[in-house]
């Protein structure tokens, strides 16, 4: 699998599927898309570049082992619903901020943060399997 | 989001409006507190000096709320919380009644003990696969499914803890691991799958998966929906779950591979989950289809009993006795359960608490033997009681609660069941319960004369003794005090039971706290 063109293009390749999952994500609330689809793009997008360049760069590239990114996003997503009771409502309570920047009014939201929570878990999980599958074809 | 349209909108007739009193999240804690610190503890993955700190911090801290929850409930009545504040049945409700809350302060007190065993025990090869992560998660699962008042929520809990089991029982990926685990797997997913079948031809028939809901809608269909599939499609589905006959042959064959302080959990928390799954389904749900059903859970119960103990009596490995006294226990459970009286179902939960504490006691006891006498196998080991007098003490002790003999807390479940069946005029399973005793007291007993008593030769020496270590014999020693205390004064332990019982022969309260507006009216 590891032709020059391949190679090449594997970067530009995980970099623009990378940018598309965060996309997909963050638009997931009101319309198609959210975090678990969001995982599964960014988890693909890691696998390619693993194929293509090997498996060591792509841990070096995503830093943490990928349990631990799906640990943190398990994490986040307990603690965002876990959030509502500073405010007298039942667990998991849709908790909403309007937070204006440079005169933009954004919607912070505890579900924005549940779903960033599930796309860092899929993609932790899924990236650790194709990683291990990738390793073992090495052998 | 709506009022920006500039209409106005009755939030009441969709959302729960009162603020939620800061003790009702007691309901929700014991599986979110694991949730978080399985989070952590998967994060600390490769930091193995740290994690039994964390965890054990976690699980005393979940204990406590466990505790806290059991007195909110037994003070107030059930405790409910409807998740991101919809109404239910349309928000999910978690519930917890008498029955949730004493299997959650069972389960977390075996959850405790666990943790505590696995300090000396889980090397850093166990805890860098994961051990203490899996076990938290698997604890959240357990929790949930306690507390869940939705069906389907239920059938989520069951795969969150089933997944965890997975990764717990495969730790390590021995070849024999992987032998039971594969065994273990397929037929738990054959009863998941059941049981997902089943909620979701509930789920047509009611148009609901609130457990309350269900209740209260049953007596108006019963007259045309098919509720009898229903009832024996749970039957047959938490059955294989809680490895009642014929489905029973999957827990001894997977029970003794994987290390002993997982097993020791398997034994304390998995089957009695299916065990609860089968009380909440079949007696507060259905209760007329499983009257009818009755005959044939007593005969699956004399089956579960009697098959479990034989097996037990077979065996030379004490990990395999204990998984066939584990499936014998069911058994006596579900004869609570085929009773359906108050006494019989109050003696199966009694029976459930005492189980959960026993055989986790009696797995980790027997990895402590394994460590003084160098073998699982009842050839090898010998002389235990000269050079660990205490351990036998211990032993001793837990093999008369297991059978069912006082000063343990077996004798009283087994009087309450015993009591029912005579009460009933079923004989026969009087008879069965009463031969199951005796028959557990030869198979534990022989187990402790041949593992004890028997004079070890010089010649006879395994050589992979190893040292008992005292976080171990700590864990074990905290087990025997509830064992104790309900084996000299079950009063408290009964009381709850009937408490639990009567909530669950009239679900009024039950609903009523689940739909406070409705109940009013």
């Amino acid at each position: 699998m590891r032709t020059l063109i391949f190679r090449t293009m594997a970067p530009y390749l995980t970099s623009l599927m990378v940018l598309f999952s965060v996309f997909v994500l963050l638009r997931g609330h009101n319309e198609p898309g959210g975090g678990f689809i969001g995982g599964l793009i960014a988890a693909s997008a890691f696998a390619i570049y693993g194929i293509a360049c090997g498996v060591s760069p792509v841990r070096r590239a995503l830093y943490f082992h990928p349990m631990g990114i799906s640990g943190f996003g398990l994490l986040i997503a307990s603690l965002a619903g876990a959030m509502s009771i500073f405010s007298g409502v039942p667990f998991m309570t849709g908790l909403w901020a309007e937070v204006s920047v440079l005169g933009v009014t954004v919607d912070l939201s505890t579900p924005l943060v549940f779903d960033i929570g599930v796309y860092l878990v899929v993609l932790g999980s899924l990236t650790s399997i194709a990683l291990a599958l990738e390793e073992r074809e090495e052998d | 989001m709506a009022a920006e349209q500039g209409k106005t909108v009755d939030l009441s007739v969709a959302m729960i409006l009162d603020p939620v009193p800061a003790a009702d999240w007691l309901v929700i804690a014991p599986v979110a507190l694991p949730l978080i610190f399985g989070a952590v503890l998967l994060m600390l993955r490769h930091r193995t000096a740290t994690q039994p700190r964390v965890a054990i911090a976690a699980l005393a801290a979940l204990f406590a709320v466990d505790l806290g929850l059991l007195i909110h409930v037994w003070t107030g009545g059930p405790v409910v919380m409807t998740m991101g504040r919809w109404l239910p049945p349309f928000g999910i409700s978690f519930v917890a009644d008498m029955l949730g809350a004493t299997l959650v302060v069972t389960a977390g007190l075996v959850a405790l003990v666990c943790g505590i065993f696995s300090i000396g025990t889980v090397n850093d090869i166990g805890r860098r696969y994961g051990f203490y992560a899996f076990m938290m998660l698997m604890v959240a699962g357990v929790n949930g499914s306690f507390l869940t008042g939705d069906i389907f929520n239920l059938y989520v809990w069951f795969e969150v803890f089933l997944i965890s089991s997975f990764g717990l029982i495969i730790l390590g990926s021995g070849r024999r691991q992987i032998d039971g685990a594969t065994k273990y797997a397929i037929l738990n997913l054959v009863a998941t799958t059941l049981f997902l079948i089943a909620t979701g031809y509930l789920y047509g028939i009611f148009g609901t998966l609130n457990m309350a809901d269900i209740a209260r809608k049953a007596p108006e269909l019963r007259e045309t929906a098919p509720l009898m599939t229903l009832a024996t499609l749970y039957l047959v589905a938490f059955g294989m779950k809680a490895a009642a006959f014929p489905l029973n042959f999957w827990l001894p064959a997977s029970y003794h591979t994987p290390r002993i302080v997982v097993a020791a959990l398997f034994a304390g928390l998995l089957t009695k989950v299916g065990i609860y799954a089968l009380l909440r389904t079949l007696v507060m749900l259905f209760p007329p289809e499983r009257s009818v059903l009755s005959g044939l859970i007593i005969w699956l119960a004399i089956g579960t009993m009697l098959i479990g103990i034989f097996g037990a009596l077979a065996q030379n490995d004490i990990r395999r006795v204990l998984g066939f006294v584990v499936v014998s226990g069911i058994g006596s459970m579900l004869a609570g359960i085929g009773l359906g009286s108050e006494v019989g179902l109050a003696g199966a939960i009694v029976y459930a608490v005492h189980s959960m504490l026993v055989m986790t006691a009696l797995y980790l006891l027997a990895g402590q033997m394994r460590r003084a006498g160098g073998s699982y196998s009842l050839s090898d080991l010998a002389g235990l009681y000269r050079s660990h007098p205490m351990m036998a003490a211990i032993a001793l002790f837990l093999v008369l609660a297991a059978a069912g003999l006082p000063p343990g807390s077996g004798l009283w479940p087994k009087v309450m069941l015993v009591q029912a069946s005579l009460a009933d005029g079923i004989w026969w399973l009087a008879l069965a319960i009463l031969v199951t005793g005796l028959l557990t007291t030869l198979a534990l007993g022989r187990v402790f004369v041949l593992a004890f008593w028997r004079v070890k030769e010089a010649a006879e020496r395994t050589g992979s003794e190893i040292a008992t270590t005292a976080s171990a014999q700590t864990a074990v020693l905290i087990l025997c005090i509830p064992v104790a205390v309900m084996g000299v004064w079950p009063e408290p332990f009964i009381a709850a039971a009937q408490t639990a019982v009567a909530g669950l022969l009239d679900p009024a309260t039950y609903a009523g706290a689940v739909f406070p507006v409705e109940a009013v009216q």
